[in-house]
């Protein structure tokens, strides 16, 4: 089947199997792999882009369901050469380590922050627990989501 | 959170490189992070190679069954289809079995009978993902149902079914037995002690479940012969000679190359069945073949780790001084022993289970069984099974503190080792490097406030909250390991290292070691840094590369510093040293003449003639003339090879309230007190810590892999096998002590597992401890609230088997 979905601002029009996983068209089709697969089950979150604003996993979500409609994924954060708070918060804060579910965390809080620019910990807690760490024991991505809070319009990228 | 006082880590304020780096120890912020950010991470599954083709594996349904036929005429007609391969295909090529890395073998693809819920059965590899799924409908296996042996304590009954009918002559389940101490001195201290308490416990199977599961892509050039694998590998060096070994592949022709790893934590460390599938593919159908587990063979199929069932035993005085511990373990290691350790440790370290304490005698036996469950054992960032033996001597402490009636914080401090007593050998025959126990624990009260947090807890029983403080105090032994004692397949475990220093004073290091997230390409960079005065932002550090990095045995067990940041220092110094003889040559001196300030060779008591690392490189790889036998470039290679273990320690205090209706556990606070030795990275070494930290509130509380007696595996996906979200973990509080390895060249011993080796104890000790109103001396992990919740109704349940 034919389908046109935007992503990132940019309109795709691609021949799919009405199966397709957003996820792998993301993935294998658009070649835009920092969104990951982690568990089919939607537990994980590491696959976690944005629908219409939302965030969903990609991984039950059927490409066909996303045609018509605007998605968002983790290549979108930096825009001209400038990184978005929540990836400045997460580097100074040392929120990731491996990375894998950095790009899916990072896209819940950018819009966590969007709808609560001033999250107290709890809330950031409850915000990000539909996405799986393994590494970090979340602490740092906590602090990570509070620097983004607190410097929303830093101009400079970090190194 | 509050990080508390991090005193002493160990180096003085480093001066500030060009782009704001320490130049050597110190925070740093992470160079990997540039690429992770952007979500420009490569990972083995963002490989994309022209005409690669995807691959999947057909699976057991059954634990045991005999295969009686596989028809795979229906797959292999599948227009998208381009090979189906099975055990009999495999036995042609004479690679249906592989040996594991504990001297036996496991199937790659089952031939006469399958051993395991998940197991391999078929292989097939088409032109898409979804195609290969396919396919895997389309093949048709006949099984006859065998009994499985679910129950390892069943494992060894006369009428249990053998599992292992490929080994000739094997009758029954065992694998093997194993001791360590002193049985007799052991059997005199309990016979002569006025306390004695018994405890079983189990430390259930637990799976590792990077957020990345395992895959690879595996490409055989045709025309030349090379073999290149993409895998999720913790060691490709190991990996190489492994597949030489297995595929008999001459080993020059063969590159593993490990990209980005979403995680390893044990998960990553040995071959599987897939790796060596996709390989084969690759050759049969002359493309690259791709293979990618799904969440649920993760789970099933690959290493998981503990199933440690422990008889343990404590003596003691009546006023709580300990004499000896002694324990008996039945360890579950599934259809196949493929446990990753050194070789001369079939229980790996275990026998560390003396653990920080003075003791007069210690003794343990192990004997090792197969079940009808997924291989694999040593895993999931336990240094070597020190994660089962910290919890058994954490727990007995407990019970003993139960039994007499004493706090448990009193009783460890009245037992620790003491500074004086180090190097200290313990009664299992460990030379613990250094240690100031004592501190440590002091520390971890302090920051918890102890004395405030009793009387709270006092306070609230009489009130009727169940409220619990639980203790733990862990000696870790990590950075294996002397070749002459440690080895993994006949591999001695030194690391190589290779430093070029560039003609403009740029570096690139060379380590064998492989980053799953722990910051090597920052933290080597500072070793060099610290060693040679050249900013961290311009070296770069090469891993994940067997063509392009020397041989090592990889990263697991806590070894990257301890081991290969050993070799990284030492390469460093070698520079250093051949820096001198250069920078002798332009100032016209001798080389006894110069000394090394950061970053520069100067003449001792003229420090304005001097050239720095930069103007040196550049010198020798010019015309200037060097002395006889000095070849000029300024590089060196190493192998380390430690003198011993290093041994990390630290002393953790949980604070949990339990719900008294539900039974559910919420763990208030945790305080984490860690002596690592020096840190390099301070940043990294606490991110380290709070990860392990999760890793135990999740293994205490929720994780388990539990089978039921059919044979199901009860864990097999994130919807049944549970990991702790942000929510379920506190902010954790931390502390730290600094005492270097005497041994190591950077006085740091490694800090990677330290966490989820010594958390777990403490939150159950916690719980435990929450229960006391209820005369709850002991109930096995995880404490979900159905388990706390028979705990108060004193039937504590098997946390192995399904509830019935």
């Amino acid at each position: 089947m034919q389908v046109t979905v935007t992503v990132n601002g940019e309109e795709h029009t691609s021949e799919v199997e009405p199966r397709l996983l957003l996820v792998h068209y993301l993935r294998d089709h658009l070649g835009l792999t920092g969104t990951h697969w982690g568990c089919d089950t939607t537990n994980c979150g590491a696959c976690t882009v944005w629908l219409d604003g939302v965030p969903v996993k990609s991984c039950t979500v059927l490409t066909a369901m996303a045609s018509g409609h605007e998605v968002r994924t983790v290549e979108s954060l930096e825009v001209d050469g400038v990184l978005d708070p929540v990836q400045q918060g997460f580097m100074q804060e040392h929120g990731l380590q491996c990375g894998f579910c950095t790009p899916g965390m990072m896209m819940t809080a950018r819009r966590l922050l969007d709808d609560v620019p001033d999250p107290s910990e709890q809330q950031i807690r409850e915000g990000i627990s539909g996405n799986l760490c393994r590494c970090t024991g979340y602490e740092n991505i906590v602090r990570a989501v509070r620097w983004a809070a607190e410097h929303p319009a830093t101009e400079e990228a970090p190194a | 959170m509050t990080v508390t006082d991090t005193e002493n880590t160990g180096s003085t304020e480093p001066q500030l490189s060009p782009a704001g780096n320490p130049m050597g120890f110190g925070r740093m912020l992470r160079k990997e992070d540039v690429r992770f950010l952007r979500g420009h991470g490569h990972y083995v599954d963002d490989v994309q190679l022209p005409g690669m083709l995807y691959s999947a594996i057909l699976r057991s349904p059954y634990a045991h069954a005999r295969i009686v036929s596989i028809d795979t005429s229906a797959a292999e007609a599948h227009p998208k289809v381009r090979a189906v391969i099975t055990g009999a295909t495999l036995e042609g090529l004479n690679l249906a079995w592989m040996p594991t890395l504990s001297h036996d073998v496991q199937a790659v693809l089952a031939t006469d009978k399958v051993r395991f819920q998940g197991q391999e059965v078929a292989f097939v590899v088409a032109d898409d993902r979804y195609a290969a799924r396919d396919a895997l409908e389309l093949i048709d296996v006949e099984y006859e149902p065998l009994p499985p042996v679910m129950d390892a304590t069943k494992a060894l009954d006369p009428d249990a079914a053998v599992i292992r009918t490929d080994i000739e002559g094997k009758s029954d389940n065992h694998i093997f037995d194993w001791e360590a101490g002193d049985a007799a001195a052991c059997d005199e201290a309990f016979a002569g002690a006025e306390v004695v308490v018994e405890q079983d416990m189990l430390y259930p199977r637990v799976h590792p479940a990077p957020i990345e599961t395992c895959g690879t892509v595996a490409s055989m050039d045709p025309i030349t012969g090379k073999l290149t694998v993409w895998s999720t590998n913790q060691a490709p060096h190991a990996h190489r000679t492994l597949y030489a070994i297995v595929a008999g592949i001459p080993e020059h022709k063969i590159q593993i190359i490990s990209p980005d790893i979403g995680g390893g934590f044990g998960n990553k460390v040995g071959i599987y069945p897939g790796y060596v599938l996709a390989v084969v593919g690759s050759i049969v159908t002359g493309k690259p073949v791709k293979w990618v587990e799904d969440r649920s063979e993760n789970l099933m199929a690959t290493a998981f780790a503990r199933d440690y069932h422990m008889k343990g035993r404590i003596a003691a005085t009546k006023d709580g001084k300990i004499l000896a511990v002694q324990v008996d373990v039945l360890a579950d290691h599934g259809a196949f022993n493929g446990t990753a350790q050194p070789t001369k440790f079939p229980a790996g370290f275990f026998h560390i289970f003396t653990g920080s304490y003075d003791l007069q005698a210690a003794h343990c036996k192990v004997t090792g069984v197969y079940t009808n469950k997924a291989p694999g054992g040593v895993a999931y960032a336990c240094s070597f099974r020190i994660t089962e033996a910290v919890y058994l001597v954490e727990r007995m402490v407990d019970v003993l503190a139960y039994e007499l009636g004493v706090d448990a914080g009193e009783l460890r401090m009245k037992n620790l080792l003491r500074p004086e007593q180090f190097p200290y050998t313990s009664k299992t025959g460990w030379e613990y490097d250094s240690g100031d126990y004592p501190r440590a624990l002091r520390k971890a009260m302090e920051i918890a406030g102890y004395d405030e947090l009793r009387k709270e807890q006092a306070e609230k029983r009489e009130r009727g909250e169940l409220m619990g403080i639980g203790i733990s105090f862990f000696t870790e032994g990590v950075g294996a390991g002397p070749r002459k004692h440690m080895d993994i397949l006949g591999l001695g475990m030194a690391d190589g290292s290779e430093l070029r220093v560039h003609p403009t004073g740029k570096a690139q290091l060379r380590v064998s070691c492989q980053t799953q997230g722990q910051g090597h390409e920052t933290t080597f960079a500072q070793i060099v840094a610290h060693e040679l005065g050249i900013p961290p932002e311009d070296v770069e550090v090469i891993h994940g590369d067997t063509d392009n990095t020397p041989f090592g045995l990889g990263t697991y067990g806590s070894r990257s510093t301890p081991v290969s940041g050993a070799a990284a220092a030492v390469v460093s110094r070698r520079v250093r040293d051949k820096a001198r003889i250069v920078a002798a040559a332009a100032l016209e001196c001798s080389p006894d003449d110069l000394e090394w300030t950061q970053g520069r060779w100067s003449v001792k008591g003229d420090p304005e003639q001097g050239r720095t690392i930069q103007e040196i490189a550049m010198l020798s790889h010019g015309s200037l003339e060097l002395p006889e036998g000095v070849e000029g470039h300024l590089d060196a290679s190493v192998v380390y090879n430690p003198p011993n273990l290093t041994y990390p320690f630290g002393a953790y205090i949980c604070v949990v309230d339990v719900d008294a209706d539900t039974g559910k556990v919420h763990v208030r606070r945790f305080i984490a007190v860690d002596d690592c030795g020096n840190r390099i990275n301070p940043m990294i070494v606490e991110g380290q810590i709070h990860g392990g930290l999760a890793e135990g509130v999740g293994m205490a509380l929720m994780q388990a892999i539990a089978f039921d007696e059919d044979g199901n595996c009860l864990g097999g996906s994130f919807l049944d096998y549970l990991l702790p979200t942000a929510l379920e973990c506190p902010s954790w509080e931390t502390g730290a002590t600094v005492t270097p390895s005497p041994h190591h060249p950077l006085g740091a011993k490694g800090v990677g597992e330290s966490a989820t080796v010594g958390s777990p104890p403490a939150v159950v000790n916690a719980v435990i401890d929450a229960l006391k109103p209820y005369g709850v001396r002991h109930a096995d992990m995880p404490l979900t609230p159905c388990q706390v919740w028979l705990a108060m109704q004193g039937r504590p349940a098997r946390t192995d088997l399904a509830l019935t």
